[in-house]
């Protein structure tokens, strides 16, 4: 039965209506007007649906949008503050770490939530945190290497 | 776009009123957790269930107690990145937190919950596509679209009685290995039982248990000296189930023989395969090459997996032997 759901969106409250079998990436995409988070399998196998609730990577494609009231969800969109782009996104444009994009919020996103929890990733880490999100372009050396430059930047912006 | 059926969304307080609501609604009601097995079945249309009985919001279902001496209570609705990365698992559990943390990718593990990874529905190369896919190929079994279950043959073995879906969880061979038990609660009360009597050797009724009840808790014994490990064989480093799942768990004296031992395999059989005779063979030795050999062999001739999922079903017989081989051998050093 469609209700209206209370949705939190990067920073911002949503009052959308909306039955219960549509996922949190329709709502974004569809109701909301937020592009950048991506469909691709919509089935939970690809990743670059990614988006960030209460901080950590899920898949909003496998996300009911009525499930996720009450949290902070956070999309590609969130990022940037007065127009200028996020360290994250900064350090992905400046090492070349996309081609094609598609996946680029997706690995920006779980990017931020890895740098949040761990200011100083192994490489191991790193891998590990972007393991979720395919990239099918075959960019992932440039994606590993703005990982460590985002990270370098926020601990200097930290200093 | 894949977009999910229409359904109900119910959201009890309680693990009580959640088995009341399943009960009452019978199969036209499927219990939702993480989502990450049930959604992408229902997009495909696999499932078609009318409610979903969120469990979500249940609070009875977080967390754990216990410890390694007196055994460990972790609750179903705990997610697999919690189960990897709890103390207790990770130092007396080994082959627990090995295989969660092998299961599919770092975000699912974040959505996924451990009671949901041991219900997880049985897998085929017939069964998990999409509804077009099925329907061009007229249904199988497991899933017969508009037609009965008796009128669609089985696609692996058209000239059998029985689907050959395959477990495919991490998580239960681990456990099994480890002597866990399960408790289960329903609308009629509960009762805890080992978690290999939880499945059914038959793809399509793979769990014995009536639909209003939920699995609540997974109750480890004290670890008791108890080593173990998981190995797991799949296409690609992230994400993909197990074409092949081997959990070891044994204890020696402090000269290295073997007092006990458990080998279960998942991805080969449509419940974890528990080689119980394989095992005996390593009681009262030393896991030495000799034994280790003969164990190898007798593996081989245990394992039948049908042509139904990754890699050909020469491959993941040929393998497993040498899989179980490289687990021990891994409790060995």
């Amino acid at each position: 039965m469609e209700r209206a759901v209370r949705l939190k969106v990067n920073g911002q409250e949503h009052r959308v209506l909306v039955p219960p079998h549509r996922t949190l990436l329709e709502v974004l995409r569809e109701d909301l007007g937020l592009v950048g988070t991506k469909h691709g399998c919509e089935l939970g196998e690809c990743g670059v649906c990614t988006v960030l609730v209460d901080g950590e990577p899920a898949l909003s494609c496998l996300v009911l949008a009525h499930e996720v009231e009450g949290h902070e969800v956070t999309t590609v969109e969130g990022l940037a503050t007065d127009g200028q782009l996020h360290p994250v996104q900064r350090a992905f444009v400046e090492s070349g770490a996309l081609q094609c994009g598609y996946c680029t919020p997706a690995m920006v996103l779980v990017t931020k939530a890895l740098l949040d929890r761990v200011p100083e990733p192994s490489g191991e880490q790193v891998r590990e945190a972007v393991a979720g999100v395919f990239c099918r372009c075959t960019g992932y050396v440039k994606i590993l290497e703005a990982v460590q430059a985002a990270a370098r930047r926020l601990r200097e912006a930290r200093a | 776009m894949l977009r999910l059926p229409a359904f109900q969304l119910l959201r009890p307080a309680t693990v009580a009123e959640a088995t009341h609501m399943l009960a009452e609604l019978g199969p036209q009601a499927a219990p939702l957790a993480g989502g990450t097995d049930l959604l992408p079945k229902m997009k495909r249309r696999q499932l078609q269930p009318r409610y979903l009985v969120s469990l979500r919001g249940l609070r009875e279902l977080r967390g754990w107690s216990g410890s390694p001496e007196q055994g460990l209570v972790l609750r179903a609705g705990c997610t697999l990145a919690e189960v990897a990365a709890q103390p207790a698992v990770r130092s007396a559990y080994r082959a627990l937190a090995e295989a969660v943390a092998v299961c599919s990718n770092p975000i699912l593990h974040r959505m996924g919950t451990l009671g949901g990874n041991l219900c997880l529905d049985t897998r085929c190369t017939y069964y998990d596509q999409t509804e077009h896919w099925r329907q061009a190929l007229g249904w199988c079994m497991k899933a017969p679209g508009p037609r009965t279950p008796e009128e669609v043959p089985c696609r692996v073995a058209p000239g059998g009685s029985r689907c050959w879906a395959v477990s495919a969880g991490d998580g239960a061979p681990a456990l099994i290995a480890l002597g866990a038990k399960v408790r289960l609660v329903g609308a009629r009360g509960e009762r805890v039982l080992p978690l290999e009597d939880l499945y059914r050797d038959d793809g399509i009724r793979y769990l014995d248990k009536s639909p209003d009840e939920l699995v609540v808790e997974v109750l480890l014994p004290p670890a008791d000296g108890l080593r173990s490990t998981y190995r797991k064989v799949r296409r690609r480093g992230s994400l993909d189930f197990a074409a092949l799942g081997v959990a070891a768990a044994v204890r020696q004296d402090p000269d290295g023989t073997v007092t006990s031992c458990r080998l279960v395999l998942g991805g080969v059989a449509s419940r974890p395969l528990v080689l119980e005779e394989v095992a005996s063979l390593l009681v009262g030795q030393r896991l030495e090459q000799e034994v280790l050999e003969r164990v190898s062999e007798a593996v081989y001739r245990a394992v039948h997996p049908m042509d139904n999922t990754d890699f050909t079903v020469l491959y993941r017989r040929r393998t497993a032997p040498v899989h179980v081989r490289r687990a021990l051998e891994a409790l060995a050093s």
